[in-house]
């Protein structure tokens, strides 16, 4: 074992030393020193179990995982936030998953919409009151393409029948409604939302779309929510290498373009932990190949680009080779301007989804070196992927609580750490660059070359801000 | 420099415009030609009453849950660490909403329960819970409060916490008080005022002891930082001993000093114990410490004021009761602020007198606004209260007949900010009041918005200014009346009136 590794090993044991025994014992199988060949035994950290009470974990529920990240931007469905107020107030556009349409009367991406439960729907059950919604917005929102019902705790625990109510109320709409069961008590995080959201896009709208025409060059975008127009930078991409995007998922999406990705040759996966599930279905089923690419930062666009060109003919492999001859001297400015800014800067990452991993080139490509990583909700193939992509010793933290996060940052000393918009302020007190990697902190896009350029510059403005030596520290 | 466009100005580039529009191919969207003909009928006096009709959803609501105004009640005591009982999806809403709207952290537990502890009940929870806060995050108290998980699977928080203290995980004094905050009844309102009738009844059992000179003073769910500050000043200025319950200005509010304090600050414990003893209670909010205030006036014997200093007229009455309560004279100075404040409405009249006003909010921010709003000579017309009750409604109707400029006002309670889009479309006002998420009424109606309220998302600091007192009442003239002028500037530019005097 290397010294790296036993460094951070011991590192590790230090800040696990404070928890009480039974929780130090279950927390020390989800922090780890990286060991990219994988050969070290103790180097695997363990995953997708249950949070422990009381530590202050970043996760969040069943629910945020299928409103807030899967069915939320579907542009075109009223989702409705079923049961008490709160669910659906805090994950109030929160996401920023961009989309064009009139919203209100075409789109419905930024409403908060939800059945408000009070005690009397605890007592005598909510479906009466789910199937009266249900007819008052129809009768509101005329041109609703559908319908998606996003269950709350209480609607789980009561028993209502929201299956039951959503089959006769869309079989008079004629469009689908899609109860989805995503109670925030199911699961141990927002993992399996993704999961039940998968699931009843695959159950209730897949496949039942219209497609005229159809291509070689169909692909399905999938696993991109669209923050900050991130999809449209990627689509912008693919479009110019001759690819047809017929599907964005799920971000600036429809309910159409949900139900079409079966029409497509190749679907593309950018958010692997999120939306694995309907490509490995749609694999089996429609027999369609998917491939996860990652178009953060430019050396893994390159290199994604030609992968998914490799899926293709020769036309779009030229095609590939003459989009990356057009970006790759504008990403040279973008690396020239930010890189001696930047150089030798050290990242701490904890994060979600894809970013944990996705990321890590980007910030190389600016000469930043990622020295921990982490997912709130990972699995163990998401870490299996991450494993290579960083340096032997750096930290991997799974379900990381907010004491971890502070003690790592104490004792790692990064120059920036990217994580939530719960962490941030933390480390503005404690006068650490910090950037939102969720939400981008408002900014974006970060996907493809229209987006690098932003994560430059952010990066830049993050690490460098003379706000930071402003602050008086106490001696 | 190689200039650099973000999404602000990326997306309306030709490129994207053309790439929105193949994009549609697939999407399926309405002709655009019907898309126009909904949006125009959203907007007729037919569809408000299709809208107002509505019984069983609820459409862009002003309102959060009750344990979010728990967990931000509890956090202004200093060394507690707000400690929900359910799921954990629920606290991290808190956490972001509310790092969000302050710009600050905010720490809180959760008990991470799941669908095991939906079967056999959160006791196990609530244990590990207790055991891992105390040891980890050293609290001096533990305030305990339920999401709508534990209430209904009927979680008995008394008996936990009571084993737990029998099982030895936590010391058997750490106060550890608690409030049932079920998520269906009420509103964010209701889950201040029931945690902190919670923290006050567990800190002053047995605290009963020499009567004091201090008076207590209760801010509400008041999210304005700056409002505490103020009331600090003021009560300085008056020659008060006061003790704020609950205090939260430092845990929203905290200087950067280079260290991130897990407990910045808030109303001490012992202070707090001693609340019972105090010469009275004031609170600046009514209907988000109702429960508590009942509980002071009954359990404590004290005198309990509700004094809400928003306006002229509700600052005099405030400082003339203070003054009562305690036999303090007012002094010159807060009489000089006064005078300040009066002469900048008298100043600024001719830009709100005769304007109408849509406000939406919680109630006692509404009811000051509404005051301060007459006193000015402007004309509140809509005023939405999602989570408002009948007695809102009644003080409400009661204050706009109390002024000839409130006689074309009308309260709507239970409604939301679909039914006030409405509104504004079949009757226009000049202005509206509201939270961040109003500005979706800007954006389809056109009404320029002013931002008082809870959450504000999109515009920074703002809650660092005080909303109460003089200077709070010149704030918010101040605010209001060059909302006005940005207006006036914005509608006139092309033409001889786009005055530089005003």
């Amino acid at each position: 074992m290397s010294t790296a590794i036993k460094d951070t090993q011991k590192m590790i044991e230090e800040v696990l030393d404070a928890y009480p025994e039974k929780s130090k014992k279950e927390r020390a199988k989800h922090l780890a020193a990286n060991d990219p060949s994988g050969q070290c035994s103790t180097c695997q950290v363990k995953s997708n179990v249950k949070s422990r009470p009381g530590v202050m974990t970043v996760r969040g529920c069943a629910y945020a995982g299928a409103k807030g990240v899967v069915w939320g931007p579907v542009k075109d469905q009223i989702t409705i936030s079923h049961g008490p107020i709160g669910c659906g107030q805090y994950s109030w556009w929160s996401r920023r998953n961009y989309y064009n349409g009139q919203t209100g009367i075409d789109t419905f991406g930024t409403m908060h919409i939800t059945t408000d439960f009070q005690e009397k729907n605890i007592v005598y059950g909510g479906d009466k009151g789910l199937d009266a919604a249900l007819h008052e917005l129809k009768e509101l929102f005329p041109l609703a393409k559908g319908m998606g019902i996003l269950s709350e705790c209480p609607v789980g625990l009561i028993g209502d029948d929201i299956e039951a109510v959503s089959k006769r109320v869309a079989k008079e709409f004629k469009f689908p409604i899609v109860p989805v069961r995503c109670e925030g008590f199911r699961g141990v995080s927002q993992s399996l939302g993704h999961h039940i959201a998968n699931d009843t896009i695959k159950d209730y709208v897949l496949g039942k779309g219209e497609l005229e025409t159809s291509t070689p060059y169909d692909v399905a975008l999938i696993g991109d929510y669209n923050i900050g127009g991130d999809a449209w930078a990627s689509r912008k991409i693919l479009e110019e290498m001759g690819l047809r995007v017929i599907s964005q998922y799920t971000g600036d999406a429809t309910l159409n373009e949900i139900a079409i990705a079966t029409k497509a040759k190749l679907n593309l996966i950018h958010c692997y932990r999120s939306m694995n599930y309907i490509c490995r279905h749609m694999e089996e089923e429609y027999g369609i190949p998917w491939m996860e690419f990652n178009f953060f930062g430019p050396t893994k666009t390159y290199d994604s680009i030609r992968k998914i060109a490799a899926k293709f003919d020769a036309r779009i492999q030229e095609n590939a080779e003459a989009v990356i001859a057009k970006y790759k001297p504008i990403m040279e400015g973008i690396v020239e301007q930010y890189r001696p800014k930047l150089k030798g800067k050290k990242v701490m990452l904890y994060v979600g989804g894809l970013r944990p991993r996705h990321t890590i080139g980007a910030y190389e490509d600016l000469g930043m070196e990622v020295v921990a990583s982490g997912y709130e909700f990972g699995h163990s193939d998401d870490y299996k992927r991450t494993y290579p992509e960083l340096k032997e010793g750096a930290v991997i933290m799974d379900d990381a609580t907010l004491y971890e996060l502070e003690e790592f940052t104490r004792r790692l000393k990064p120059d920036m750490v990217g994580s939530g918009i719960k962490e941030k302020y933390s480390y503005h007190k404690l006068g650490v660059p910090f950037r939102q990697m969720h939400s981008w902190d408002y900014s974006g896009p970060y996907h493809g070359f229209d987006g690098f350029p932003v994560f430059a510059r952010d990066m830049d403005m993050t690490v460098n801000s003379p706000t930071w030596d402003l602050i008086r520290r106490k001696k | 420099m190689i200039k650099i466009y973000d999404h602000n100005e990326l997306f309306n580039q030709p490129d994207y415009q053309e790439q929105f529009e193949r994009k549609k191919e697939f999407e399926k969207p309405w002709p655009a030609e019907k898309v126009r003909e909904v949006s125009e009928w959203t907007k007729t006096p037919e569809y408000k009453e299709l809208n107002f009709k509505r019984e069983n959803i609820k459409i862009n609501p002003a309102k959060a849950c009750q344990p979010l105004g728990a967990v931000f009640c509890a956090s202004g005591f200093d060394g507690c660490m707000p400690f929900v009982q359910g799921a954990q999806g629920c606290v991290a809403y808190f956490r972001s909403h509310l790092s969000r709207h302050f710009k600050e952290p905010f720490a809180a537990i959760s008990t991470s329960m799941t669908e095991d502890a939906a079967v056999f009940g959160g006791l196990n929870n609530m244990i590990e819970g207790l055991e891992n806060t105390y040891t980890l995050y050293k609290p001096e108290m533990i305030a305990v409060s339920t999401t709508c998980m534990a209430e209904v699977i009927g979680d008995d928080l008394n008996a936990y916490i009571k084993t737990s203290r029998e099982k030895g995980v936590i010391p058997q004094d750490l106060p550890v008080p608690f409030a049932h905050t079920p998520s269906f009844v009420g509103s964010h309102i209701v889950g201040y005022d029931n945690m902190l009738k919670g923290i006050l009844k567990a800190l002053s059992e047995g605290g009963r002891g020499e009567p004091t000179t201090k008076v207590n003073v209760i801010p509400g769910f008041d999210t304005y930082t700056g409002n505490y500050h103020e009331i600090k000043r003021l009560m300085a200025l008056m020659g008060v001993e006061y003790t704020l319950l609950a205090d939260v200005s430092e845990t929203f509010d905290s200087p950067n000093t280079g260290e991130y304090k897990l407990y910045p600050g808030g109303t001490p414990l012992p202070e707090a114990m001693n609340a019972v003893n105090a010469l009275g209670t004031i609170a600046l909010q009514k209907y988000s410490t109702a429960k508590t205030m009942d509980y002071i006036q009954k359990e404590w014997n004290q005198k309990a004021l509700t004094l809400s200093p928003i306006g002229i007229k509700n600052t005099d009455a405030f400082f003339s009761e203070l003054s009562k309560l305690t036999g303090k004279p007012i002094p010159a100075a807060i009489e000089a602020e006064r005078g300040r404040a009066v002469d900048a409405m008298v100043d600024s009249h001719p830009y709100v007198h005769g304007r109408r006003f849509a406000l939406v909010g919680d109630p006692d921010q509404l009811l000051g606004m509404i005051s301060l709003i007459m006193e000015m000579g402007g004309e509140p017309v809509h005023i939405v209260c999602t989570n408002g009750d009948k007695h809102f409604e009644a003080e409400a109707n009661e204050l706009l007949a109390s002024s000839p400029f409130g006689v074309n006002g009308k309260v709507y309670i239970n409604k939301d900010m679909w039914h006030l889009r409405s509104l504004l479309f079949t009757e226009p006002v000049d202005l509206l009041i509201g939270n961040s998420y109003a500005k979706f009424l800007t954006r389809d109606t056109g009404t320029p918005l002013i931002r008082i309220g809870f959450p504000l998302f999109d515009r920074h600091h703002l809650h660092r200014y005080p909303i109460i007192g003089y200077q709070g009442a010149l704030n918010l003239v101040t605010t209001i009346v060059n909302t006005v002028l940005e207006e006036l500037d914005r509608n006139t530019v092309d033409t001889t009136s786009f005055d530089v005097i005003r």
